[in-house]
């Protein structure tokens, strides 16, 4: 075992992990952070993605070791005191989520995007919101949603 | 869908890397940018008993042209060829090829060295290193070694590196101005590996060609050079008809294509054809635009 330590949505995790675990298993079996969701674990998929520094990360093919020291974003940080963020609120409102299993990692890819703070094209949005797989909404409500963040009317 | 156990161990140096794997030998593995690698330990494909993590190699990762040499460090990410790097139409090619790979996550994590090593049949990277004939420098304790990528593609995920050598760099040509290159790619979904690709370039004089590269991935176990599709294109006129010449040559300039659920060798020949000449279109629309 080695011990890390993450800095997970500004709070400290001294963990003990072994080389082979996931920062995605990290997360959710050490922090018991379990809002980020493992589908695939290949990196086709996309749900487990994370922000680890400013960057969106597949957490399963990441090892926990390597992130340490680092600070990672998970879907549990995004809230405002309880309340929804701009871009949960514009997911609730386009009914951009059905099932919900992707949504973690929507959210947090979207996030990226969103903070980016760069003009984004339809077809830019297109192409990176497809990195992410959504098996039953659909794409069009997940699309319509971070457009409408994006463009300033999230809430 | 867990890995086996391993042992994991931090380089923050090629010599520190090198000494590493000549430690232990083909029990350890080049950890990089892990996009491929992770998920073929995932499956157990792979059990590495010690993982060697480049990431930290300082100055690991950057383009420079160095005289007639465009240099890439092993550890430079596939997105930062997303964006205008270096000029001169090479640099110009890298943004239209880099956006093929994968999506933008893994685009963001994976690395150009790390594709050169993994040497996957559809590699956008390995067909533009076999195109322009790029020299591999791989570092073990006993110094750097030079590979031709002529030598260094030799099957499908096998390379001439040997267990102790550790890809570092990656030399091109840096083109002249008088070159202009293209790519075309056929897939059936954005982001999926390639069925078939290729990287096509020409260098004009006075309207006429006199110099040509043919690359194609995709199609058999190894990227390969289509030469007798590039002396179709010597001396001659860029047109449509020239360029469907040349793909249909280039069709025929190999043996043995791969047969998977994906696509029978036969569709392939025929991909071969369209893309050579779609990715020499590419070439001569983007040399129009300079």
């Amino acid at each position: 075992m080695t011990r890390i330590s993450l800095r997970v949505n500004s709070v400290d995790h001294d963990i003990e992990v072994e080389p082979r675990h996931s920062l995605a298993d990290a997360l959710r079996d050490r922090c018991g952070l379990t809002g980020t969701h493992l589908g695939c674990e290949h990196g086709v998929c996309g749900a487990c993605t994370v922000l680890v520094g400013d960057e969106p990360v597949r957490a399963c093919l990441m090892f926990a070791v390597q992130a340490d020291g680092r600070a990672v974003r998970t879907v549990e940080g995004l809230d405002d005191d309880g309340a929804f963020n701009a871009l949960q609120q514009a997911f609730h409102e386009q009914h951009a989520l059905q099932c919900g299993y992707c949504t973690p990692g929507m959210l947090m890819l979207a996030t990226w995007l969103v903070e980016r703070g760069t003009p984004v094209s339809d077809d830019e949005l297109r192409e990176v919101m497809s990195s992410n797989l959504c098996r039953c909404t659909g794409y069009r409500n997940i699309l319509r949603a971070v457009r409408s963040v994006l463009d300033g009317a999230g809430s | 869908m867990k890995p086996a156990p391993f042992e994991y161990v931090i380089a923050e140096s090629w010599d520190a890397a090198a000494a590493l794997l000549a430690e232990h030998g083909d029990d350890a593995v080049i950890l990089a940018g892990g996009q491929s690698l992770v998920p073929v330990m995932n499956f157990r494909l792979a059990q590495p008993a010690v993982l060697v993590d480049v990431n930290p190699v300082a100055d690991g990762a950057y383009l420079r042209i160095d005289a007639d040499r465009l240099r890439v460090g092993a550890l430079t990410r596939h997105v930062r060829f997303e964006a205008p790097q270096v000029g001169g139409p090479l640099g110009a090619l890298f943004p239209r090829v880099a956006r093929h790979i994968a999506h933008l996550p893994i685009r963001m994590r994976g690395t150009f060295g790390g594709s050169l090593a993994h040497a996957d049949p559809a590699s956008e990277w390995c067909t533009l290193a076999r195109t322009f004939d790029a020299v591999m420098v791989a570092r073990s304790v006993r110094g750097d070694r030079r590979i031709d990528a002529s030598d260094y593609f030799q099957a499908a995920l096998v390379n001439d590196l040997a267990d102790d050598e550790v890809l570092r760099e990656i030399e091109l040509p840096a083109l002249g101005p008088d070159w202009a290159c293209g790519f075309a790619e056929f897939n059936r979904r954005a982001g999926d590996f390639a069925i078939v690709q290729s990287v096509a370039a020409f260098e004009l004089h006075d309207g006429r060609i006199v110099d040509a590269r043919i690359g194609i991935g995709g199609a058999a176990e190894v990227p390969w050079r289509a030469d007798t599709a590039e002396a179709v294109l010597a001396g001659a006129i860029p047109s449509a008809s020239l360029f469907e010449e040349a793909g249909a040559a280039a069709a025929e300039s190999v043996g043995e294509l791969m047969t998977d659920r994906q696509a029978s060798a036969e569709m392939r020949r025929d991909l071969v054809r369209v893309m050579v000449s779609r990715a020499l279109e590419d070439a001569l629309a983007a040399g129009v635009e300079r």
